[in-house]
């Protein structure tokens, strides 16, 4: 029988996932990552509460199978929360998700679900993979409106060896109604931007508490460099953002832009957001080979943004030039930008 | 034939696993956790469900045969301890007879001579350190916490030189749950006696291996409880030497010599003292079963597993107690990869839900924390064969070794 650790939320799609598997014939086990949460608000992690936690083990109970807690508090502050900090350090806007589903659970994870003599390890994301004699891509889910994969680019070919997403194949509806005749909770985890260490705070009060340092005031300046205003520190503007500027102007203020190295917040009229292009750094190409020839494909610039029409053209240290047929508005440094070719994934890497 | 085989042979421990869990393919190496009920034991309890289910305080014939089993299972016991029958409190488990000897003795002390410091180890468990934590925040008893020494072993030293004439108990186990150490309750309670100070040793762990006998021990109170010598889950005893001056902390009608309210649990504490009668009877031989194979994991393990240490005492140590601390390990994780590979044991830090800490008992016997992270225990019992025991020892070193790497 082959053996799967299966990464259990307590949530509908984790648990069904589990279900799917052992229905499907294979060893199941289950587990959770214990993450970070800041000292004094240790049971308020979004992914791990003690309800969470509770929930996912009488779920695994239900399904018959073994259940245990890995501690990562410490890989997840030295990773992803390190990450978050040092992105806004710079005037980015991360995505800590990323870096989570890298470096916590397709490595840190999925290296005790090997240990543990697993061949496989599945999530409750809505992807699917489709094994071939060329390897193995990563797909879209079937229910679009789910979809995942932005998140999940990230992986490579020796990680897809080892990923099944049992959920990815079908519609959220069916997924809601396997669990109900399962008896499984039926609920799903809110989906939500929040991080899950900032306890459901906004990410500005998180930083206010951890990184005070980064929130130096700096001046807000139009693209002429005239200085019209202050902000009270980069990390609190993102890009396109309108509401909290605070200046008074004849017509509506947009940020275009932040500057880390002079501190400054870039405003102008909504016509000046948006651009033709960017560049990608750190892009990870699914199948494991840097594509020789600039080619055509569908880029997604944040994880609910619409795809945009592109050419890409891969340029050397994995960088990657996106050229859109249409100016794309709120081109954000820190997030991703994720290349699909229909439902395939090639790659993406950050916005720099 | 082993003693383990020959046991069994003739009273199958019944273990009525669930498929999938997949239990009846397990190794259980947790007997200090809790024990399978043995089979006399479950044959004894059994009329007493349906049969013989009268209320012990009634008047009628019902009553009466139910109140005839608590008092032959009292006198059962009270012979296996050398005590008096009337010497005997039922509880529901070994926690319960913690908290009614300390907070019964400690309100009873202070009404009748003012005396309100207690003196208890730092390598207690916690129904005696968390009793006495809220006796010291809510009721305003002065705790005084005893050091123990590098193998968790509280000396007749430490107490004597703790003792004074404001002490109104002390309270030291008799052996160690997460290391297996046996203190020296005997000159531990000479002087106390001599003190005029009570003392009570919770002798939970200790039962299932250690003769009990209270006069040779000299103790006032002494907390069981029958699910880690094959009795069942959810019933205990207290022994209260006469004269002890003792307050109910459960109040209701009048049993258990007006010192724990509610009707007893009948089959339970028919349980109780028929599982410490076979565990009397046969506790020579569990010994000659346990120790040696004991003795082997633990030079095993020294020899085989770098940066590794036994905790606990080596000499004065429970027979069956196994106990390590490993340098960089991650104690929850190499139980989660032992569980998976088929051995159930357990750990100091272990917790259900990925916050490890080093627990009390390791900060006690002075461990870092790389070290305290990584304790293991091993305890054996009946039904642990030679086999198991190879195939332990063969496989932990590599799972040890894994578990340092995945920290």
């Amino acid at each position: 029988m082959k053996k799967v650790v299966v990464a259990m939320s307590g949530g509908v799609d984790s648990s069904v996932a589990a279900t799917l598997l052992k229905e499907q014939g294979y060893e199941v086990i289950g587990m959770m990552l214990r993450l970070w949460s800041e000292p004094g608000r240790e049971d308020s992690n979004r992914c791990c509460t003690p309800d969470s936690m509770a929930q996912a083990r009488r779920v695994a109970a239900k399904l018959d199978i073994p259940f245990y807690v890995i501690d990562a508090k410490d890989v997840f502050r030295e990773s992803v929360v390190e990450y978050f900090l040092s992105g806004y350090a710079r005037g980015e806007t991360p995505n800590p998700c990323l870096v989570c589903n890298q470096k916590i659970r397709w490595t840190f994870l999925l290296g005790h679900a090997l240990a543990l003599g697993a061949e496989y390890m599945a999530t409750g994301h809505y992807v699917r993979v489709r094994n071939s004699e060329d390897g193995h891509q990563l797909l879209r889910a079937v229910d679009k409106s789910k979809d995942q994969s932005y998140v999940l680019h990230v992986l490579n070919q020796n990680k897809l060896k080892h990923a099944l997403f049992p959920v990815g194949d079908y519609p959220k509806p069916e997924i809601r109604a396997i669990a109900e005749k399962h008896g499984l909770p039926t609920a799903s985890r809110k989906d939500s931007q929040d991080l899950c260490f900032l306890a459901g705070e906004d990410y500005r009060i998180f930083l206010q508490r951890n990184a005070a340092e980064i929130l130096k005031p700096g001046e807000i300046v139009t693209r002429d460099g005239k200085s019209i205003g202050m902000h009270n520190g980069l990390a609190n503007y993102t890009i396109g953002q309108r509401k909290g500027l605070n200046i008074a102007s004849p017509i509506p203020l947009y940020v275009l832009g932040k500057n880390a190295e002079d501190n400054t917040v870039i405003v102008g009229a909504q016509e000046e957001l948006g651009s033709r292009e960017l560049t990608a750094r750190d892009v990870n190409w699914l199948s494991g080979e840097i594509p020789r020839e600039p080619f055509r494909a569908e880029v997604k610039i944040r994880y609910t943004a619409k795809e945009a029409e592109a050419l890409i053209t891969p340029t050397g240290e994995n960088q990657a030039q996106v050229q859109f047929d249409a100016p794309q508005r709120d081109v954000t440094v820190g997030q991703a930008a994720v290349f699909y070719q229909g439902d395939v994934v090639l790659g993406g890497g950050i916005i720099i | 034939m082993g003693f383990a085989r020959r046991l069994t042979d003739e009273h199958p421990t019944k273990f009525l696993f669930s498929s999938c869990y997949n239990l009846a393919a397990m190794i259980y190496l947790d007997y200090s956790a809790t024990t399978p009920v043995d089979s006399r034991v479950l044959d004894a309890m059994a009329p007493y469900f349906a049969a013989s289910f009268g209320n012990p305080s009634s008047v009628h014939r019902f009553g009466q045969v139910a109140e005839s089993a608590i008092d032959s299972a009292r006198e059962s016991i009270a012979r296996l301890l050398n005590c008096k029958p009337d010497e005997i409190v039922f509880t529901s488990c070994g926690s319960e007879s913690d908290n009614l000897a300390i907070r019964g003795a400690a309100y009873a002390m202070r009404d009748r001579t003012g005396a309100n410091w207690i003196l208890a180890s730092r390598a207690e468990h916690p129904a005696v350190t968390k009793t006495l934590l809220h006796l010291e925040k809510y009721e305003g008893f002065l705790i005084e916490w005893l050091d123990v020494n590098e193998h968790g072993m509280v000396t007749p030293e430490i107490v004597s030189n703790a003792i004074c004439n404001n002490t109104a108990i002390v309270s030291v186990m008799y052996a160690n749950n997460e290391i297996g150490t046996i203190n020296p309750i005997k000159a531990i309670a000479e002087i106390c006696r001599a003190n005029n100070v009570l003392f009570h040793t919770d002798a939970v762990q200790a039962a299932a291996y250690l003769p009990v006998d209270v006069q040779a021990l000299g103790v006032d109170m002494m907390s069981l409880g029958a699910h880690k010598f094959y009795g069942p889950k959810g019933v205990g005893a207290l022994y209260v030497r006469k004269g002890t001056p003792l307050v109910s902390h459960l109040t209701g009608g009048g049993q258990e010599f007006n010192l724990r309210a509610g009707t007893q649990n009948v089959p339970y504490i028919v349980g109780f003292a028929e599982a410490l009668r076979l565990t009397n009877e046969e506790r020579d031989q569990r010994v000659a079963h346990v120790q040696p194979l004991r003795d082997r994991i633990i030079g095993s393990v020294l020899e085989t597993v770098p940066d590794s240490r036994l905790t606990g005492d080596i000499e004065s140590r429970l027979p069956h107690h196994a106990s390590f601390a490993f340098e960089d390990v991650d104690g929850n994780l190499l139980l989660t990869l032992l569980d998976a590979a088929g051995f159930a044991c357990s750990s100091g830090s272990a917790c259900k839900t990925g916050n490890p800490e080093p627990s009390e008992v390791m900060n006690a016997i002075g461990l870092s924390r790389e070290w305290g992270l990584g304790s293991l225990r091993v305890t054996l019992g009946r039904d642990t064969t030679p086999e198991h025991v190879d195939s332990f020892l063969n496989i932990s070193p590599g799972l040890i070794e894994k578990a340092r790497k995945l920290k």
